[in-house]
């Protein structure tokens, strides 16, 4: 039977290297398959870190320390298996492919428009020409940016505007067929026509991937999500649907952050 | 693993060794040339070399000479980088200052035995001979442009609040400028002009026609005046092992002085910066 | 009332001019003192091998000038002449030159020194070359063995070292490699001890730190987003290298490699202890010849007359090329970047 979750997060805790105290505390958390988890919070509340920990982009840093289980599920075995015991450096690459991360601020390499979305792709051995053209122009697509830069893929992606540049990252995060993308913030260095054509974007992507985002705007989170976590001082306070966290919320915190008491 | 990850993981093992390994080749030639001249300058290295002149076979006046050119040098060239650097933070804009900025680091980068060469056909061909003032003017025009670019850089940490604070006090620019700016980067002026100090102090080239060197203890910067640097290199193109070891023995110290006061330098930066 | 803020700008303004005075100083002076050779040996200088040869040159005399010239020679020495030899043309007068009873009436020879500069400036050209073959690659590791892949705990110590062994004096790199790393090479290569090859080595080690620094520094501008970017799709360390770090810091690597290039141009101690000194246009890497800085170094002290004007033309040469390298690097590459 095909399992509902793509993703279990169990009991994580995680501490900074050189921190006093951890980051995130017991976090319990179940992420839906084909559904958008958003994660809300005042800035500090380990929103970030706990997306970070996802991917384990955190192991670029040493001696960062993490308790717990985030357990993915491997869609051949339909088991899940436990991203932090991974130890192998080609298994890094596996599971970086199977959940691609978009920043913040958009992150263009220097390349061009074609060579950025391709890179994924190339680094994973595909050489052939046509196969390559056929898979950037379907991840273009894929990232509602096609018409824009058809006619100057060989153009440098640094010349595109924010917004076309983060769909660009989507499209390049989107041709390795990931299973997972994770957004921190995505649209909070962007313009609201922008924000609007990568919020659709991410409606679109639900069909196929499961998605996880972090936003401090919570009409974004109301708007584009199916499920909410709210977190405060490092520790997941509500989980639940959507529209249960933003209506009838549980907890008092829950609803005086949303109803901006603080934040 | 398939095999393009097998490729991809080796090739980066591959490179990522090598680089360690280049870090490593530097180290080893850091501690190669660093324990040649510790061993060397230590068996040289004798109490009287301290107390006599190279005439004698001491080094006593070689060190006072070099000093003394490098403390001209800092005391001519200080002031004047300062204020040029002062110029371009604080009072220049646009074109000039970036002309004289990009011609400041080009100068920074010129080569020294070619300013050598200029100060022999200003300061020395005319006065028909060769003399410490002219070792002290070379080593200030290549310690100036240094002066010049930490002025300007370290200026430029100075936060702008600052300034507009001092201002709003009713200070003129220039009161502002030397009591307030100049103090907030104090540590850091004093490290680059200790770091130019530094070196300008191991210079041979701008040294060789300008001030020559001298065998015999001197204080007159008119006459050939004595430089440590320079008379290594006489002594150790001098075909005898006690002239050779001279040598060494004023390479270790000079050495010595380099980096004492670069890492003094280095701590000032790390301790207050 | 004197206005000292006025007073104070004016000293500033007229400090910062002085980088300008003293640079065009620099230019116009050497050329000045250069003048003499530029006009005798123009351009050709730059191809002419020769260095300080004795040329003689025959010049013809007038018919008047060989009177007089045959008058004073019978008057102080008595040897019996061919009066033929007084309407032979000049063509004979040469071929009797070696018999040496004849005394040259008809021409006059004229001693003449001269001097080229192609010598030093292949010398130059190719021990930069050689230190830099041999430095560039080694710099990138450390640059990017500083910036990526060092521990915490080794990138200030490391990264210290690097910085004291660009402070060492040149001098002492010199020292160093002529008495013990030039033995090691001519083991390795044969050759002479002192040689183009040893040279453009010890130069390459003495620029090394140097240029590891300034690309370190220019790999350090790379965003670490940009560098977590490509980590989050799977490239290994190599690749943010190769393909993020090295495309962003372009510029400024190149910048740097350039810059590094202009020291080497101009640097004298550590090439004067290991280039041999010699006159010739090196046969082979492991053979001696000499470069610009150490032409200078050696001769300036006891030159005059054409070898000193010659000097500060083959100065004035070394200034305008690395004036014009360190500043493209600064114009094209460094821009903005201090």
């Amino acid at each position: 039977m095909a399992k509902e979750l793509i993703m279990d997060i169990k009991d994580f805790s995680f501490k900074y290297a050189g921190a006093p105290k951890p980051s995130l505390e017991n976090i319990n958390m179940p992420v839906y398959k084909n559904k958008i988890t958003a994660m809300i919070g005042p800035s500090g509340c380990g929103k970030s870190t706990l997306l970070r920990s996802i991917n384990r982009i955190h192991d670029l840093y040493p001696n960062n320390e993490y308790t717990g289980k985030i357990n993915l599920l491997n869609i051949q075995s339909d088991e899940f298996e436990n991203i932090l015991d991974i130890k192998k450096e080609n298994d890094f690459i596996r599971l970086r492919q199977r959940v691609g991360m978009i920043f913040q601020k958009p992150t263009p390499f220097p390349m061009s428009i074609y060579d950025n979305v391709a890179y994924g792709l190339r680094l994973d051995g595909v050489k052939d020409k046509k196969v390559l053209d056929e898979k950037v122009e379907t991840a273009l697509r894929g990232a509602a940016i096609w018409d824009e830069c058809k006619d100057r893929l060989k153009e440098s992606a640094m010349g595109m505007s924010g917004g076309q540049q983060q769909r660009l990252c989507i499209a390049r995060a989107v041709a390795l067929k990931p299973e997972v993308i994770l957004f921190d913030e995505p649209t909070s260095a962007l313009d609201p026509i922008s924000t609007k054509a990568i919020e659709e974007l991410i409606s679109e992507l639900k069909k196929d991937i499961s998605i996880v985002i972090v936003t401090h705007n919570m009409q974004q989170a109301s708007r584009l999500s199916d499920y909410t976590a709210f977190m405060y001082i490092g520790e997941l306070i509500e989980y639940n649907k959507t529209d249960k966290i933003f209506l009838n919320p549980k907890e008092k915190l829950t609803e005086d952050y949303i109803t901006g008491r603080f934040g | 693993m398939n095999s393009t990850e097998r490729r991809r993981l080796l090739t980066n093992k591959i490179i990522l060794g090598l680089s360690t390994i280049s870090a490593l080749l530097g180290l080893v030639f850091l501690f190669w040339i660093l324990i040649t001249l510790f061993l060397k300058g230590v068996s040289a290295l004798d109490f009287s070399l301290f107390t006599k002149d190279l005439v004698d076979g001491g080094l006593r006046n070689l060190i006072f000479g070099q000093f003394v050119m490098a403390l001209m040098a800092t005391i001519i060239g200080v002031p004047l980088g300062m204020l040029a650097g002062i110029y371009l933070r604080e009072y220049g804009n646009g074109k000039y200052a970036n002309i004289i900025r990009d011609l400041s680091d080009i100068m920074m980068s010129a080569p020294s035995i070619v300013i050598g060469a200029f100060v022999f056909a200003v300061f020395v061909a005319p006065s028909g001979g060769i003399n410490g003032w002219a070792g002290s003017i070379a080593l200030a025009i290549m310690l100036i442009p240094i002066v010049v670019s930490t002025t300007d850089n370290m200026l430029s940490l100075v936060p702008k609040e600052l300034r507009e604070a001092g201002i709003a006090l009713g200070g003129s620019k220039h009161k502002v400028i030397l009591q307030i700016i100049l103090k907030a980067a104090k540590v850091g002026l004093m490290t680059g002009i200790l770091l130019a100090f530094a070196r300008v102090i191991g210079e041979t080239a701008p040294l060789l026609f300008t001030s020559g060197t001298n065998s015999f203890w001197s204080t007159n910067l008119g006459n050939a005046f004595p430089s440590l640097t320079v008379s290594i290199y006489d002594l150790a193109n001098f075909p005898t092992d006690k002239a050779r070891n001279l040598a060494w023995a004023a390479s270790f110290l000079l050495t010595v002085i380099v980096l004492v006061i670069n890492l003094i330098g280095r701590f000032i930066i790390r301790d207050k910066g | 009332m004197l206005n000292k803020e006025f007073i104070f700008k004016k000293v500033a303004f007229s400090s910062a001019t002085l980088i300008l005075i003293v640079l065009t100083s620099i230019f116009i002076m050497l050329f000045i003192s250069a003048k003499p050779a530029i006009e005798k040996y123009g351009l050709h200088f730059l191809v002419d091998s020769n260095w300080n040869k004795t040329i003689e040159t025959k010049i013809p005399l007038t018919q008047a000038q060989i009177l007089a010239k045959k008058t004073k020679t019978q008057s102080s020495d008595n040897s019996d002449m061919n009066d033929d030899n007084l309407f032979a043309d000049d063509t004979l007068v040469l071929g009797d030159d070696a018999s040496g009873d004849n005394v040259d009436v008809s021409t006059n020879i004229k001693t003449d020194t001269i001097f080229g500069g192609y010598v030093p400036i292949v010398g130059t050209i190719l021990s930069t070359l050689i230190a830099m073959a041999f430095s560039i690659p080694i710099a990138m590791g450390i640059a990017v063995f500083l910036a990526e892949i060092a521990p915490d705990f080794l990138i200030k110590p490391v990264g210290m070292a690097i910085e004291l062994l660009a402070a060492i004096p040149s001098i002492i790199y010199g020292m160093w490699g002529l008495f013990y790393f030039a033995p090691i090479v001519q083991n390795i290569f044969g050759g002479s001890q002192m040689s183009l090859l040893t040279a453009g080595l010890v130069l390459g080690i003495m620029i090394l730190p140097f240029m590891a620094a300034i690309t370190r520094d220019a790999m350090n501008t790379t965003p670490d987003v940009l560098k977590e970017s490509a980590y989050a799709m799977g490239a290994t360390k190599f690749e943010v290298v190769k393909d993020i770090i090295f495309p962003y810091a372009k510029v400024g690597i190149i910048g740097s490699v350039i810059l590094s290039l202009g020291r080497a141009l101009g640097e004298t101690m550590a090439v004067a202890f290991l280039i041999g000194s010699v006159f010739k246009v090196p046969g082979s890497l492991t053979s001696p010849t000499i470069s610009i800085p150490v032409v200078l170094a050696n001769n300036f002290g006891e030159a005059s007359g054409d070898m000193m004007s010659s000097l500060f033309y083959l100065a004035f040469v070394l200034f305008v090329f690395s004036f014009i390298i360190i500043g493209s690097a600064k114009f094209y590459f460094l821009r903005g970047r201090r």
